[in-house]
């Protein structure tokens, strides 16, 4: 079961190249965290890798299979997308909403059996929002919606997750419940992870960095590898960021 | 608290959907200039005349465009993710009126393969402008609620001159029957044109209600909806096309009948929740419950002549909308 990206390069119509020659190998039960300045083409990149944009060059193989000659229901069995926040016009209920993930795993004319609804609050209780399935969508808050979404994405029982700044509007605590959910999953589920995060600190338990600029990577290996003054200062263009080792974990800041 | 299974929130739903339906067919049936006594139709020949000629092709008539309407605005309100479109909002109807009169303009009887050849000139129509606001709607992945409003609206006023500038064209006749058209009335003679219409609309109902899971998918996200397995494009055009051959035959038929697909989705969501699965079936037939209602209400308000349907939608819906507008306004920037 394996996940590769060779020699991406995506441009938007008529724009420069939003990334550009990205290779990207993604073993069984690891965790990639994708980071890099805004604009450097971070969500770009997972949308290609989710498949809903097609890269102008380069291939994206699922298990020695072009991303492209998948069929979409099974391709969605393996590949599962959270994107940086979901807008819904509509108040939907949060179990519907979860309930709805497990549409690649049923008959397209068929409805969700008791089986699905299992699944379902299963994975509102693995992100700690089993307390939220009667809500309406629309009533949750940035933190909450984030959370539900991801219980969606765990309800399609992916082997691949790609997540957009999933902890961009979660609060202290609920960023560490989210990488270590995360971490148990990739552990005991074999649950492989492809996260754009901002939160260098988070990224300590990974397993490999890729560091973009300009929509080219600039640094990939082990959060050691990558979380250092000089290759930091130059993803970020800024020469005032630091990082200090601390027992397993990296600070990294930014010199006022 | 766990929610009952969706397939008996459904069946449950669309149970109580059809008897509305049925008691209003029965007030549609009773009501009007003449009220006719069930018993009466096995004595009177001047009762059965009146009732199988014009009172019942009417009721059906009704049913047939409220159905339509109330579809087509469920599946583009998922669609487009907005809870304010609907065939008349979004300039659908619009389109359609326009193909319908230069149909009308080239003569009413022209037909094709039995199917009347002003259904394919308001599909054309409807198609088009369904085409042209998605267009202008959409900046990449995203779809803008207020362009998608804002251009309706301006394919709305296209379409209006467009209709305005048919009719003084052509000879006065057409232009007369054009304005009696445009005027919407669920008027009928016989039975000939609703199984005409049918033989349209049933097809394109069941295959647009057959994209109920998927448009469920699209009105949470589009994105996510790609990655759960939707052929986002394909569902998109099927749709699009499946709402303008409705549309573009309850235009043809009955005029623009306004906010009927507006309201009607959400009164089905009030009741029953958000998902497609429910909204889309229950849509179809609290819309044609309704429209048979507002055509009997339309027959017995003024006590010496009948209004056209279409007003008394119009004062209905035009309500309905600016509440809808502002209450959405309290949790989402247009």
């Amino acid at each position: 079961m394996s996940f590769e990206a060779h020699n991406l390069d995506y441009a938007y119509a008529g724009g420069p190249l939003a990334v550009r020659n990205v290779s990207l190998t993604v073993p069984p039960g690891s965790m990639t965290a994708v980071i890099g300045a805004n604009g450097s083409g971070k969500s770009t990149l997972i949308r290609v890798l989710a498949g809903l944009l097609r890269p102008s060059a380069g291939s994206i193989l699922l298990e020695g299979v072009l991303l492209d000659d998948w069929q979409p229901r099974l391709r969605a069995r393996q590949i599962a997308y959270v994107p940086q926040s979901t807008a819904t016009a509509f108040p939907f209920q949060v179990m519907d909403l979860v309930l709805s993930g497990r549409t690649p795993h049923t008959l397209r004319f068929r409805f969700e059996s008791a089986h699905d609804a299992e699944k379902a609050m299963e994975a509102l209780e693995t992100v700690g929002a089993a307390h939220l399935a009667g809500r309406g969508f629309t009533s949750l808050s940035g933190g909450e919606r984030q959370m539900v979404i991801l219980a969606r994405a765990l309800a399609q029982e992916p082997r691949f997750l790609l997540l957009d700044e999933p902890s961009s509007s979660l609060d202290l605590k609920h960023r560490a419940d989210l990488i270590r959910t995360l971490t148990r999953l990739r552990d005991t589920k074999h649950l492989s992870v492809i996260m754009i995060t901002h939160d260098l600190q988070l990224t300590g338990s990974f397993d490999q960095l890729l560091a973009l600029r300009c929509g080219e990577v600039a640094a990939a290996g082990t959060p050691d590898e990558v979380l250092r003054d000089h290759l930091l200062r130059e993803v970020y263009g800024d020469p005032n960021v630091r990082s200090q080792r601390m027992g397993d974990q990296t600070l990294v800041w930014v010199d006022l | 608290m766990k929610a009952a299974p969706i397939a008996s929130r459904i069946v449950k739903a669309l149970a109580i959907l059809t008897l509305v339906l049925i008691a209003s067919i029965a007030v549609g049936l009773t009501v009007g200039a003449q009220r006719i006594d069930p018993a009466s139709l096995f004595s009177d020949s001047f009762s059965r005349t009146l009732f199988f000629r014009l009172r019942l092709p009417r009721v059906l008539m009704g049913l047939l465009i409220g159905a339509s309407l109330g579809v087509t605005g469920g599946a583009l309100q998922a669609l487009f993710r907005n809870p304010l479109a609907d065939p008349y909002t979004l300039g659908v109807s619009g389109g359609g009126a326009v193909g319908a009169s230069i149909a009308i303009a080239l003569g009413w009887g022209a037909r094709v393969f039995g199917i009347p050849l002003v259904f394919a000139t308001s599909f054309v129509g409807a198609m088009l402008a369904v085409s042209l606001v998605r267009t202008i709607a959409r900046t990449g992945g995203v779809v803008l609620p207020g362009a998608l409003l804002l251009s309706g609206v301006a394919v709305n006023l296209l379409s209006a001159a467009g209709v305005l500038t048919i009719q003084y064209l052509t000879d006065p006749t057409s232009a007369l029957r054009i304005l009696r058209w445009m005027i919407g009335s669920l008027d009928v003679v016989g039975l000939e044109p609703i199984r005409r219409m049918l033989l349209v609309l049933a097809p394109a109902w069941l295959a647009l209600l057959l994209f109920s899971r998927q448009l469920n998918l699209l009105a949470i996200d589009e994105d996510t909806a790609a990655t759960l397995g939707v052929n986002i494009r394909r569902c998109e055009m099927t749709v699009h096309a499946l709402c303008a051959l409705i549309v573009g035959v309850t235009v043809s038929a009955g005029g623009a009948i306004g906010f009927v697909g507006l309201i009607v989705p959400h009164a089905v969501r009030l009741m029953f929740g958000e998902d497609l699965r429910i909204v889309l079936p229950g849509s179809l037939l609290l819309g044609a419950a309704f429209l048979i209602l507002a055509d009997a209400l339309a027959r017995i308000v003024l006590p010496s002549t009948e209004l056209p349907v279409g007003a008394v939608t119009g004062l209905l819906g035009g309500p309905a909308f600016l509440w809808l507008l502002r209450r959405r306004q309290q949790y989402s920037a247009m």
